[in-house]
């Protein structure tokens, strides 16, 4: 059933971390090939023309590109093993909707926060901590998004938590004094195996951070 | 099975899509139009996060965002399924239905709203993804080869419905059937569906909307500009 699988990646993508974790929740045996995109691989550049972008993962010689392609992609060859969306269409819509509400509101606003200043930054950061606290509602009293076990949007959301650090300390704020709820969904997460070995340090992540913003350290 | 109903705007290539995928699967539904400028409560409870439309009710459960709707109803009804089967073809599929997406119709919008230097990069962007959708037909009748698939939708509800508009209220023209000819004839093909053509929008809706739109966004860039002005 497997092939071959191989990703291309590079280690502080939140978008790559994502594939990891599914990858690992399935047991999957795969080749990873570290991308540095400043100078792109003749295979990135063969196997995602279009978007010349990581992730990408590459089964049996053909590339699937796009992260929530590529989780969904798994979902459905390696369907016997932790499965990350419902079964039920109903709340397999819900999934996707919430996966998408974390890539535009979290993701992109998350993106930017960490690098513009003055008010620009503070407006961010408040609309930041509104997008938090409304996927806290979402939560509830469940301990994942997807129930009793990870689902879709905990894997497509947890990974950005390694950049959290990062944020507080450009942006000056603090996540876990406004969004408690979520950051003792974040450290229920890093139990789990598969996402703690998926996700690299924040401290690591900080400083590639400060490097790219300001030059070699 | 359980009544639906589809919360839309007569002007909303968004809305489109929900209506032509109910349609190809000949599924019965009840249209409730929105006024988007004064949101009504069904609106605001159906879709307290974004507000907008389409939003599908189907058996009292709410269903919002064009893309996770249609793929709704295509896990829901057999009948014409927009989805292939095969996971590495349902993948490519997702992937070209989001490059539609992001880099004609959001384009698109931009090239509607903005003017001079800023749309001529947006027109010269949305013509490069028409370059490469052009390439990626690969001389299939329709994205979902012989029958009309999500790509199809998702791409169509802007290229075969509202990009005249677009283009008439923006004073741009964007696509060109010489350089285009595969898009051109599949355009042609895809209006020619009944489940497609006989739920098209009525165009004097379209040329309210964008042109309201287009209006709305250069007077509040110029007044941005006003503001910087006086700051200094």
């Amino acid at each position: 059933m497997e092939g071959s699988v191989i990703l291309l990646d590079f280690w502080p993508s939140s978008y790559g971390m994502r594939v990891r974790i599914a990858l690992a929740e399935k047991g999957i045996t795969y080749e990873s090939k570290e991308e540095n995109l400043g100078e792109k691989s003749p295979l990135l550049l063969e196997m995602n023309p279009v978007h010349k972008m990581i992730p990408v993962l590459i089964h049996n010689g053909k590339p699937i590109c796009e992260s929530h392609n590529i989780l969904q992609y798994i979902d459905e060859v390696w369907h016997d093993k932790s499965p990350l969306l419902p079964s039920d269409p109903y709340e397999r819509s819900q999934a996707r909707f919430w996966a998408d509400y974390v890539e535009n509101k979290i993701y992109k606003i998350g993106k930017r926060v960490w690098k513009v200043k003055g008010e620009e930054q503070e407006a961010m950061k408040n609309e930041f901590i509104e997008c938090l606290k409304r996927l806290e509602e979402e939560l509830g009293e469940k301990p994942y998004f997807g129930g009793e076990t990870l689902g879709f949007v905990d894997v497509v959301l947890v990974p950005i938590t390694s950049w959290f650090y990062t944020f507080e300390t450009f942006g000056n704020f603090s996540i876990e004094a406004e969004c408690p709820k979520l950051i003792s969904w974040v450290k229920r997460c890093l139990e789990i195996e598969s996402i703690s070995k998926s996700l690299p340090d924040p401290l690591k992540i900080y400083g590639f951070a400060k490097q790219l913003l300001f030059g070699v350290e | 099975m359980s009544q639906v109903r589809l919360l839309g705007a007569r002007h909303s290539p968004y809305v489109q899509r929900a209506k032509w995928a109910l349609n190809l699967k000949g599924v019965e539904y009840e249209y409730l139009e929105q006024d988007l400028l004064k949101k009504g409560p069904v609106l605001v409870q159906c879709n307290p996060i974004y507000k907008r439309v389409p939003v599908l009710i189907h058996g009292g459960k709410f269903i919002a965002e064009s893309f996770i709707i249609v793929e709704y109803l295509d896990e829901t009804w057999e009948t014409s399924p927009l989805l292939p089967r095969d996971p590495y073809q349902r993948a490519m599929a997702r992937f070209w239905a989001k490059f539609a997406e992001e880099k004609f119709a959001d384009v698109m919008r931009q090239v509607v709203i903005s003017d001079g230097e800023n749309q001529e990069k947006e027109v010269k962007n949305a013509k490069e993804a028409l370059e490469i959708l052009e390439g990626e037909l690969k001389g299939n009748k329709f994205f979902g080869g012989e029958n009309v698939g999500f790509v199809d939708i998702i791409f169509g509800s802007f290229i075969s419905v509202c990009l005249d508009v677009m283009e008439e209220v923006g004073c741009v023209k964007v696509f060109d059937s010489q350089k285009f000819p595969s898009l051109a004839k599949w355009n042609e093909d895809f209006l020619e569906i009944p489940a497609i053509k006989e739920t098209l929008p009525e165009r004097e809706h379209m040329v309210r909307y964008f042109s309201r739109s287009r209006r709305f966004n250069l007077a509040m860039v110029a007044k941005k500009k006003r503001g910087k002005l006086l700051d200094v």
